[in-house]
This record gives structure tokens, sequence and C-alpha cells, in this order.
């Protein structure tokens, strides 16, 4: 189809039929302000920052449910609209909690961002506003109505990826906000825990319970990998401070999930640093000090050591059992939990070096 | 996948996750729990139908969630995959729904097929798997008429003894639907855990190096005998499901074990834990001391995988980059250099490589350089490189060279092995069926919240919390037979163990089923379960056997 070619603050930008102003905007790298409209979801036109001037039009347009057409003019950034927006944030910080210091969400927060950048204090009208109490009776999600500002991303998001619908607007109005199934708690609803809805909010009314009081965004190393759980291959960003991984999120640019996960990726990696972990070689007293061995008294305790004495241990044992025996009385159990290299060389161990074909992993089980 | 080897001439899934998710027309899901166990996959196929108005067939015993999402559900009896899908296959012939074209010039074997095929007429088919002949109807139909359409399994599938047909069967479908190599089509197992298909593809098997080259194929083994400088041995090994069994007759005597746990895994625990107790010597690499810690001699540190760097393969043979977060706690080390170093040690005692061999040696500086040996040496891979993956790339094997993008689709325009195979395949029921002493069925897998043995998921905070402790589902007929009430505790007894869990009193599961996961050590399926194996791919009949199921506040005499 041919391309639609447009003016977005005097630069002229070409895009494809059907897509929204926002969605020009943002390919040619202006940014409008936006709220309830997020790229992977489909558009809203709820909160209204985006509102753009638009020739022709009388009133201001949201940007990001505006379908573009071919010569069509806009302002993002005059007088008019920034008034506009301003009264926006004004109303929706009239009823916000305020308390960024130490709010979960500070430094990933989408509504503290557009305050400071419009310079919007909050302080205009404040005047009546919500006292919810803070849900946490589920094991993933902090749920903070007072914090939601009735975007409907995590709507969207549960409705349109995951699929289950748990989530939904209640009441109107001034007391319109998010609820669970039949607007109880989370854990009494469809809901499967993807996180989807976290992922998405852009304040602080859904946040990710592990990660609360473990750092800010800008102490936290990002590191990008393959989730450790299941064949699908979500590519993860995990949020790293203090050799710890105190969150995870979707790579948006992962080829399979882009930006999504299920429950085990999003809030299941905290395993690494159970503190069961093992973390010093061990070998059974018998191995050291003689003896036979038996599977009971203390020629079977477990002594720690260091690697060269149980990797020497190991080998030997493994050698011996060869000489006596021969390679095919050993078998060699690789992992599908593990690197493709370290398989690769769990394969070159059991047939070059142990001089066996007897290597197999979970793939059956 | 060996039923898929037979029939195309290789084994994997067939189709992108990207590709089936925005083309079918219809699914087939058939023994997978895909909300459950592949939930990124199950959310795609939930959008495909609710935004595409894409048809969906889930054929399952269990009223599995997904079935929220289907146009039709089957719900056959456990172990009868092969006589529904012949009747499906039967009824789509009698309406003329089958691809001619496709038969003609790609397949061979569809007569001899066809025979068997026209021996499972709806009566007969209904018969031996409880599905109504008008549901059987109705699914020929929306398969033969909807196009392309994709078959997604798992465990579901392969976890018979009839496995490998099972499979077979499927490949069938899709064949005389002529769905195969094209997009939106294909025959898409999904693997289960996170590298079970790199652990493949790197030479995890007895009976292939890396890449699925014959160990028993003369050239093969000489290509890697020169590589690696060394004698190699001729037959194809075992499989875990023999080699461990196999110690109780002397025939294995030591196991290395890297990051598995077989006291979880493996069918028939308590057998299990007789091999394993009795084996001459048990070498652990773990990351947790996992319930088979207690047999091993030597116990290994290794690292999770947030603690080194190197690639994963998903399930749609795409291979991705991890990548090094954190450093191993205490004395722990990366598993590569583990393997290395004992490999190491192992050659100083005994027979040293030849110098010859190019790839030889074992002085490994980092899993950059290992990929660029399995490169070397694994046609499939020879396009990666750690640099290729970590410039954002993750293309899909084969990867042919260096400049090759990967294969998104396979067997497009000509198969693996040439022209495609119908198999004939009858129904053969499963190893072990319910009696008056073990009147119901066994079914086993997974939930949500956990992962596999559960090892890890139990130590994710999380995830425990969520799911705490093991739960057996029962159908509130048999549960009022019981007399048992829902959360009230279950014994569940076959002729291999007993456990005992709370019950979860649901329509998921028909009137004549059990179904419980192996998550939980104290309650764990596999103390159940029957080691009864597929003849060719030797996997454990999880899907299908005999138990008795009591209310557990009674007395039971020598459990
Ligand atoms: S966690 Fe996932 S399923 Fe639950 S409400 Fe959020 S998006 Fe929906
Ligand atoms: S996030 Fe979930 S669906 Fe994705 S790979 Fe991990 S376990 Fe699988
Ligand atoms: S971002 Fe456009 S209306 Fe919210």
């Amino acid at each position: 189809m041919a391309a639609v070619s447009l003016k977005i603050d005097g630069k002229t930008v070409e895009t494809a039929p059907g897509r929204s102003v926002m969605q020009a905007a943002r390919d040619a790298g202006i940014g409008i302000p936006a709220l309830c409209d997020h790229p992977a979801l489909p558009p809203e036109g709820a909160c209204r920052i985006c509102l753009v001037e638009i020739e022709g039009q009388r009133a201001p347009q949201p940007a990001c449910t505006f379908q573009v057409s071919a010569g069509l003019v806009v302002q993002t950034r005059s007088p008019h609209v920034v008034a506009a927006r301003k009264l926006v944030l004004e109303l929706l910080l009239s009823d916000h909690p305020l308390d960024c210091l130490t709010c979960e969400s500070t430094g990933s927060c989408l509504l503290q961002d557009l305050a400071y950048e419009y310079d919007v204090k909050g302080d205009r009208w404040r005047g009546r506003h919500h006292d919810y109490p803070v849900d946490s009776s589920n094991p993933f999600i902090q749920v903070d109505r007072n914090k939601c500002i009735v975007c409907r991303r995590c709507v969207r998001a549960c409705n349109s990826i995951n699929g289950v619908e748990a989530i939904s607007i209640f009441h109107r109005g001034f007391n319109a906000s998010i609820g669970f199934g039949a607007d109880g708690p989370m854990q009494d609803s469809p809901c499967e825990f993807c996180g989807s809805c976290v992922a998405v909010c852009p304040t602080g009314a859904l946040r990710p319970k592990l990660a609360i009081g473990k750092g800010r965004p800008w102490q936290v190393k990002k590191v990008d990998t393959i989730c450790s759980y299941c064949g699908v291959g979500c590519k993860l960003t995990l949020h790293v401070r203090d050799n710890r991984i105190i969150g995870a999120d979707g790579a948006w640019d992962g080829p399979v999930n882009r930006g999504w996960t299920c429950v085990k990726g999003r809030f299941g990696h905290d395993y690494v640093r159970h503190p069961d972990r093992l973390t010093k070689p061990r070998v059974r007293h018998y191995l050291l000090h003689g003896g036979k061995k038996r599977r009971d008294g203390t020629g079977w305790d477990w002594v720690e050591t260091d690697w060269d004495t149980a990797l020497e241990v190991a080998a030997r044992g493994l050698c011996q059992i060869r000489g006596k025996y021969g390679a095919d009385s050993i078998g060699v159990l690789c992992s599908a939990k593990c690197l493709n290299e370290e398989n690769y060389l769990m394969n070159k161990l059991a047939r070059q070096v142990i001089g066996t074909n007897n290597i197999d992993h979970c793939a059956r089980l | 996948m060996a039923g898929l080897a037979a029939s195309f001439g290789s084994g994997a899934m067939t189709n992108s996750i990207e590709d089936i998710a925005t083309h079918a027309a219809v699914y087939l899901v058939i023994g997978s729990n895909t909300t459950e166990q592949h939930p990124v996959i199950g959310f795609r196929i939930r959008q495909a139908v609710k935004q595409r108005g894409a048809k969906l067939v889930v054929a399952d015993p269990r009223r599995i969630d997904l079935v929220d999402f289907a146009t039709l559900h089957l719900r056959h009896r456990s172990g009868t995959d092969i006589p529904l899908l012949n009747g499906l296959m039967h009824l789509i012939l009698r309406a003329g729904l089958e691809d001619r074209p496709f038969i003609a010039e790609r397949t061979e074997g569809f007569e001899s097929f066809r025979a068997v095929i026209e021996q499972y007429p709806p009566e007969r088919t209904s018969g031996i798997t409880g599905v109504p002949a008008d549901q059987l109807q109705a699914a020929a139909m929306l398969l033969g008429t909807n196009k392309p359409g994709a078959v997604i399994w798992a465990m579901g599938i392969t976890q018979h003894i009839t496995g490998v047909r099972n499979v077979m069967s499927l490949a069938n479908l899709q064949m005389l639907l002529g769905n195969i190599g094209i997009p939106g089509g294909g025959v898409n197992p999904l693997r289960g855990q996170n590298n079970v298909q790199g652990a493949c593809d790197m030479g995890g098997l007895p009976d292939v190096y890396p890449g699925y080259q014959k160990v028993t194929v003369e050239e093969s083994r000489r290509k890697y005998e020169e590589a690696w400088g060394a004698a190699l041995p001729t037959g194809a090994g075992r499989t875990v499901t023999e080699l461990i069994p196999d110690v109780l007759e002397d025939k294995t005597r030591a196991l290395y074990i890297l990051g598995e746990d077989p006291v979880m895994s493996e069918p028939d625990t308590n057998h299990v834990r007789k091999c394993l107790d009795k084996v001459d010597f048990l070498v652990l690499q773990e990351i947790f001391p996992s319930e088979t810690a207690p047999y091993a001699d030597v116990l290994l540190p290794g690292a999770s995988f947030a603690e080194k760097s190197g690639s994963f393969t998903n399930t749609e043979r795409r291979v991705q980059m991890v990548q090094q977060a954190l450093d191993p706690p205490g004395e722990a080390r990366p598993d590569w250099l583990i393997i290395s170093a004992l490999a190491r040690r192992i050659l100083a005692e005994g027979r040293q490589p030849s110098r010859e061999g190019k790839h030889a040696g074992w002085d490994y500086h980092s899993t950059a350089e290992i990929m660029n040996e399995i490169a070397a040496l694994t046609p499939s891979y020879a396009g990666i490189s750690h640099d290729r993956l970590k410039s954002g790339d993750s293309p899909q094997w084969p990867v042919k060279d260096p400049g090759h993008p990967g294969t998104p689709i396979l067997h497009v325009g000509r198969f693996t092995r040439g022209l495609g195979r119908f198999t004939p395949l009858d129904h053969i029921p499963a190893a072990e069926l319910p009696d008056d002493e073990f009147p119901m069925v066994l079914s086993t897998g997974r939930v949500l919240y956990h992962w596999h043995g559960g090892g890890i998921s139990r130590r994710a905070k999380g995830l425990l919390e969520a799911y705490p402790k093991a739960l057996i589902e029962i159908s509130p007929d048999a549960a009022a037979r019981l007399q048992l009430g829902n959360h009230e505790r279950v014994r569940v007894l076959s002729r291999r163990g007993s456990i005992e869990a709370e019950a979860w009193v649901t329509d998921r599961v028909p009137p004549g089923m059990v179904y419980a996961n192996f998550h939980f050590p104290e309650a764990s399926a596999n103390e159940l379960t029957i080691a009864a194996l597929d003849p060719v791919c030797k996997i454990p009949e999880y899907k299908v056997c005999a138990v008795r199921v009591e209310k557990a506040d009674k007395d039971v005499s020598g459990g």
C-alpha cells in the first residue's frame, strides 16, 4: 500500500495508512506523551494526555486514536495542547497519593515523568481522594488502587495478550477503578499471574511484590537472557542488584514472546539465590579416608572439600569403574536445563573421554 | 522425536511459534496442556481464537483450561489417540477433504495407510475412544475445511508405549490434509524443558552425535574420530530409562549426572531409588541438593542459568543467547568449566587423544570457543556463533553457514527424507489397563506454577506460595463414591507404590481418571507410574497406569 505523507511539528513523516498519529510520530522519533497508549496494546483513547492540534480540526485530538491521512498537519507542542495536558495531569494528581519518596515506581513512573516535564505539582485541587487498602494478599502482585489512573492498559493486556480477561473497570466517574474477576482479590479471579498487567501499568498501581524495596531503576543492572523454565524460550531482561535477581521483564524484542512472559518467567527466578544452593564441592567421607562404600555410618557423611580434591576423586572413581567393567558400564546424563555448549561437552566427554555412547537426558520424561 | 524422523526424515517442530500463531486457520491441540505448560504459546492460541476467529479443536481426556476457548473438545479415553486420529482421517477421506495433489506428489505409502483407516468408521472409533460420532464428524469437518491447520502436541502424545506411533499418526493426518511445509501448518511438538531441544541437538542422546548424525553410520563416526582424535564406540548406547534399571543387572556401574533428578523425573520412584542405592559410583553436578543427591558419592556445585553465558535452543529450533547476570555463589562454577576440568583429569589417568585431532583438546576459555567447535562439526549449527547471537540474531536451525538466515519452516517443497511416508497404524491398548483391583486410570503432568521435579520452582518463593502442596484431581462422581470431600486427603495406590495428598474434586478429569503431578517429593506421581516403555524411543507411559483410590483416613496395610 502506498505510504502516507504528513507533517508533524514541521517535519515530513512517511508512514503506512491505518496507523495512528501517535504511531507515526513514534516511528519518526517524535515523542508525544502517552499514558493509556502502549505500543504493544490496541489503542484506547482514554487519558487524553496525547492531545495534539490537527489543522482543520476544531478541537485538539488524541494522537493515539486519530488515524493518519495524506497531507495532515500536526502540532504536538502548541501552547494550547500543552495547557490541555497540564489540566489532565492536574486532574489525575488531585486524587493521587504523591508518595513518590517511597513509591515502588519512582523512576519508572510515567505519571511522575510527565508531572516533572510539565511542571505540575498536583497542589491545585487537592481535595477528596480515595483511600483504598493496598492489597498484597497474592504472592506476586501488589495492587494499590489509589494509584490507578484508569488508563485500562492492564485491562487490555489481560484481554488481548493473556486472554483470560481477569481485570475490568468497576464503577464510574470518580469511583472508577480496576477490579479482578467479580471485583474480588486477584487470586480468586481467572488471573494466571503472568504479570502482563504489571509490565504495562504506567504508575505504581500494579507492582511486582518480589522487587519491593530492593532497588531503584538507576541502581539496577539489566541483563538480557533466556528464561530457564520451559521450551518456549522467552527472552527476559533480568534486573540485578548486588549479585541478586530482584525482578524480570519480558524483553520487547524477544522473537517468541515480544515482551510478555508467564508467571514463572517473570516471578520465578529468585530460586537462583535460595539458601539451599550448593556452594562447595562435597565428597563422601569414605572416599577421602579409606574404607568400603556403605550407605550408613560416618563413611557416608559428606565432607566439603576443594575443587582439586573433588575432581580428582570423581575422575579416579570413574576410571576405576572403567578399568574394571569397561566404558559401557558408565552412563552419562546431560541436562535439558544446561547450555548447548555444556551439553556438547557432555557428549564429547562420554564418547571421546570415557569411550561410551551411553549418554542421554530427560527428553523422554 | 523418532516418529517424525521416520515419517519425514527429521524430527522437530516444523513451523515457528510466530507463524502458527498468525497463520493457522485451525488448531488441533492434542496432549498438550498448553496454557499451563507453554503459557506464552497458550497466550498466542487464545489470541488467535479471540482476535482472528481461528478454530480450535482440543483433544484431551481432561477438561484443561484451553477448552474454555475451544470450538470443540474431544474427550477421548487416555491411550486411544491412534484410533481417534484414524477415525478422524476416516471421515476426512469419506468427505473427500484430503489434499490429493499433495498426497500424489509428496508422499508414499498412501494405499496401505488407507486400508487401515477404512477400518475406523465412526461407530467403531466411538466405541474405542468414547467420543460421540457427531463430535468426530464435527472435528473432521473443522480440520478438513479450514486451511491451513497446525497440529500442536506435547507429552500427552509421546508419553505412551505407543508414543512414536502416535506421532506418526499425527504426521499422517497433516500429510493427508497437505498441511506440511506451509505457513500456518505443520506438526509442532512443544518441547518441555528450556533447553531440551538443544540437549538433543548437541548429541545428548545415545544414538547420535551433534546434529543427529548417527553413531552407527561409519562416515559420521570417522568424522568425529578424526576431529576428536580418538577411536569412538560403534554401537548406540543405552537410554536413561535403561541405564538406571540396568544397575540391578550390573550392566551400569557408575553414573555422571549433570543437572537432572532421576528420583523425581523417572517412572516408578521406588525402583529408581533401589537402583541408585546400588550403583557403585555416582557423580552428581547440581545447583541444589536434589532428591538424587543422597545417593551421590561426589557432589559438584554447578551454576544456574543466570551465572554463565552460552546458548539455549527453544522448541521451534531457535538458538538464543543466554548472558551471565550474576557470579556463581561461593565456590560454585559454570558447568562447562567443571566438565572440561573433569575431562582433562580422566584423560590424564587413561588414554590420550591424538594431537592430530583438530578438536581433541579440552582447554576452553569461553563458551564462544565451544560454540565454534560445535559449528565446525554440526551442519545444522554451522552458521551459529556467539557474535551472531549477540548481535541480536536468533536463527532457527538448520543454519547452514554464517550468511544463511536459518529455517523458519521445515520440509518446504521436499521432505528431509524425500517423500513423506504414510504409516498404517492400528490401535494398541495401554500397557496397564484398569482392572478390579486397580479400577482407575492415573495420568500425570505438571501445573502452571511449578516445573518438572519441582527442585527449582519449589525454591521460588512466589511459586511455592501460589501452589504449596501436591493436589490430586478427581472427578465429582468418583469423589462421591468414596465419600471424599474437596480438599480432604486421598490415597492413590498402584502396583508400585502409593501417595497421599489433598484431593481437588473437579470435573477437569473424567470419572474414571485421577491426575497427579510430580513436583513434590512427599507426594510424587512417579511413586505410582509404570516403567513401561515405547519400544522405539523408550519413553515411559506416564499418561496411563492403573490405580486404586481411597479416602486417606482408612487404614492401609502393607503400604
Ligand atoms: S497477571 Fe496476567 S492474567 Fe493476571 S490480571 Fe494481570 S494480565 Fe491478567
Ligand atoms: S516465561 Fe513462561 S512461557 Fe516463557 S519460557 Fe519462561 S516458562 Fe516458558
Ligand atoms: S495516550 Fe492517547 S488518550 Fe491516552
